[in-house]
């Protein structure tokens, strides 16, 4: 794979040409905040957090990081009014789902965002879809998946699947920026299989 | 069982064959099946001419036909006697009988001829009347004139023979050109040009590449796509099959909506007879050119008409929209090269071959050429399917051809691409149709739905209104489209309802703008224009409808 190279924020970065330009970034230790973004899956592109401005035969396009492909003479800057402006404005819209989220207040910090200029609808769940993903791709089980679509769209955990596959797995409760994939399992625990954890507690 | 043509010459006599068969003297009645005059019970019609036509014994005297949409639909159903052309409207199964002894007799029934609502002028040949008058009907005017459940209907107006000539006479880099140089631009909302498109899919590395017809046409207020494709299936698989041997395709994929059954039957029922006729399968016309369609139906939802969400929905994967950072002509379907246009640029294709690249180039505007098909609604004396050269004004579209707006009202606005437009204020009304101009306006042809509102709409509530449909057909994959419209979405409603606040003008502005530019993909990227384009023409009505909340919120506290 031959090796181009770039500029990112004014510096000369250099890639192999398959990279993505978070990937780019990241190597040269220039860091971009994402959400939904976990190196052992492919890239989501849905939290819209890693979106850069990307300058190619002079038209400025703004672009996520995580899927943009390097090229040679790419001049990317990953901070810019409007960057932090889309930054700030999903950040606030996260945070009236999950307003006490580590990860979403200490970037909120960062980038100037009012947690409570929307509307609270507190659903905790920002559904940047890691355990989602995670379950699918990296583990091959889709205990968990997406339902609904639009603003109605809901992490579940499949009951059926779940009973038999989360008991020794949970690994993405670690990935979950707000806990909210624990919460949601523990509830379709208690609801669909409950005694299970009291049985094996017994047993042990 | 039909043979197959095996050559230019043997669709020739096949032509000529079933020219001679037919008597240009015996009277034709088309009864419009359109889905709006289907809706008025022309079924109902239809069986009543069989019924008269069987009871008096005329069926060589006689020929009644169900075609596609006529156009004007505001008064369907629709009948038109040729030869002549004699338009009759609102016909009803009672009417029949007159229809039929008139017509033997080479008369006109007076009593079902166009009046104009005003002046009450008569006109009976469809050139006279208005509503048809001022448009040029390239693509939707063969439609009185096919049965689309028959394949001679078309090939005897000179179907295929497009196809004929594009096989015989040109190299597929030829035809590309043509279309190229007739600078034929997307009709499914962006206006890309499709010749560049096609250029892309067929310079695009790999063997296997895929053609695909966008008839999904989910945006509410747009019917134009189906009344073509329903009324004239076979100039769009023309279309489709031309571009298949240009690009070097060797599948094509027709997708579609679930829910329209007389679609999907004509489609059916065309793509079966062209391989009948050997139009389509292996060997095409005998020239070893194979091409095979299949139909796909999408799952119910609006973003599945999106091009990437809808080459998801054809690998049979959720119709989520993927970013388009490498085009789908490069990598689409199951990421080979895939080149996908909607129904009215297909239809297109043909008369391009046909009459050649100068000729589609002499209609229109500089950058927009040919015509363009409009459906009209809303507040409009005359709703229907329209087709005029693009550089037609507005204000032709909506007095000549639509009649105004009704009760003496006048226009506020008209609206544009549905709910991802936005609306051109009265003022502007002398716009021209064009695909440029129109988008500074704030206003994109989008696939060309129009809607007219009078006076007494309320601005905010249409974008309320149209903002609500995109939110429940947002697939919710990034923020900015699922959370942005949701937020824009309560504070438009919290407005509509007189709960407004001062601050929430600035909201609405910094959320469209972060969905206008974050959104994964063009319903996202574009959910925001209505809000946008009323806040830049109508500003007004927000800030009166906030005050306005407030005072009464400040009294009722009193």
């Amino acid at each position: 794979m031959s090796e181009i190279q770039l500029q990112i924020d004014g510096k000369p970065v250099k890639a192999t040409e398959d990279m993505t330009v978070l990937q780019a970034a990241r190597q040269a230790g220039i860091s971009i905040p994402t959400l939904c973004h976990h190196e052992k899956l492919e890239p989501y592109g849905g939290c819209r957090m890693c979106m850069v401005e990307v300058e190619t035969r002079g038209r400025k396009n703004y672009v996520v990081s995580c899927l943009y492909p390097v090229a040679k003479d790419l001049v990317v800057r990953t901070r810019s009014e409007k960057v932090d402006k889309i930054r700030r404005v999903i950040l606030e819209e996260l945070l009236a789902h999950a307003p006490n989220s580590p990860e979403l207040v200490s970037l909120a910090q960062e980038y100037g965002a009012d947690r409570d200029r929307f509307e609270k609808e507190s659903s905790f769940c920002i559904l940047c879809g890691l355990c989602v993903r995670y379950c699918a791709e990296v583990k091959q089980k889709n205990a968990v998946g997406f339902l609904e679509r639009g603003p109605r769209r809901e992490i579940k955990f499949f009951p059926e699947i779940a009973a038999k596959e989360c008991w020794d797995c949970q690994e993405c409760f670690a990935l979950c920026p707000t806990s909210y994939a624990q919460a949601a399992y523990f509830l379709t625990e208690a609801l669909a299989f409950p005694g299970r954890r009291k049985a094996s507690a017994q047993s042990a | 069982m039909m043979p197959r043509l095996n050559s230019a010459a043997q669709l020739e006599e096949l032509r000529a064959g079933i020219l001679a068969g037919r008597d240009p003297a015996k009277p034709c009645i088309a009864v419009c099946a359109g889905a709006g005059c289907h809706g008025l019970e022309s079924g109902a019609v239809v069986s009543a001419f069989e019924a008269e036509v069987g009871k008096l014994g005329l069926g060589d005297k006689l020929e009644v036909r169900a075609t596609g949409c006529h156009g004007f639909c505001e008064k369907g159903p629709n009948v038109v006697v040729s030869p002549g052309e004699i338009c009759y409207f609102e016909v009803k199964p009672e009417d029949v009988p007159d229809i039929v002894a008139r017509t033997l007799k080479g008369e006109v029934l007076e009593r079902l001829v166009y009046a104009h609502p005003v002046t009450g002028e008569r006109a009976v040949h469809m050139g006279e009347v208005p509503f048809y008058k001022h448009q040029t009907r390239l693509l939707i005017g063969d439609n009185p004139k096919i049965d689309p459940t028959r394949i001679g209907d078309y090939i005897a107006l000179g179907g295929y023979a497009a196809l004929s000539k594009a096989l015989f006479q040109m190299s597929p880099e030829q035809v590309l050109d043509e279309v190229k140089r007739a600078n034929l631009r997307g009709r499914g909302g962006g206006g890309f040009p499709a010749g560049l498109k096609w250029e892309t899919a067929k310079n695009a590395p790999g063997e296997d590449k895929y053609v695909i017809v966008n008839a999904h046409e989910g945006e509410p207020g747009a019917f134009m796509d189906r009344a073509l494709f329903t009324g004239n299936p076979h100039k769009v698989i023309e279309g489709l099959i031309i571009g298949a041997y240009a690009i070097g395709a060797q599948r094509g994929f027709i997708y579609t909506r679930h829910d329209s059954p007389q679609l999907v039957e004509h489609i059916e029922t065309a793509l079966a007879q062209a391989e009948e006729h050997g139009l389509l399968g292996e060997n095409i016309l005998g020239t070893g050119f194979d091409f095979r369609v299949e139909v796909h139906f999408d799952v119910g939802i609006f973003v599945s008409g999106e091009s990437s969400a809808l080459m998801r929905s054809i690998e049979g994967n959720p119709p989520e929209p993927r970013p388009k950072y490498i085009r789908t002509s490069v990598a689409g379907i199951w990421d080979k090269p895939s080149n996908l246009n909607n129904v009215e640029t297909w239809a297109n294709v043909p008369q391009i071959i046909s009459r050649g690249a100068e000729w589609y180039a002499g209609i229109g505007t500089e950058r927009s050429k040919g015509t363009k098909l409009i459906s009209l609604s809303g507040n409009v004396v005359n709703s229907g399917v329209v087709e005029v050269p693009m550089g037609t004004p507005l204000r032709t579209i909506l007095y000549d051809i639509g009649g105004g707006v009704p009760g003496g009202k006048a226009p506020k606005a008209v609206h544009f691409g549905g709910p991802m437009g936005g609306s051109i204020p009265e003022h502007l009304i002398d716009t021209p149709l064009d695909f440029d101009g129109m988008a500074e306006l704030g206003a994109p042809i989008g696939a060309g739905g129009m809607l007219v509102m009078d006076e007494a709409t309320d601005m905010v509530d249409v974008a309320r209104y149209l903002l609500e449909f995109l939110t429940n057909e947002s697939c919710g994959k990034c923020v900015p489209c699922r959370e942005g419209m949701r937020q824009m979405l309560k504070i438009l409603t919290n407005i509509t309802k007189g709960k407004g606040k001062t601050s929430d003008i600035g909201k609405l502005e910094d959320l469209s703008d972060v969905t206008g530019l974050a959104c994964l993909c063009a319903l996202g990227k574009t959910a925001s224009d209505p809000l946008r384009g009323t806040l830049r023409y109508f500003k007004n009505e927000y800030e009166a409808k906030i005050a306005t909340g407030n005072e009464a919120a400040g009294s009722e506290a009193r």
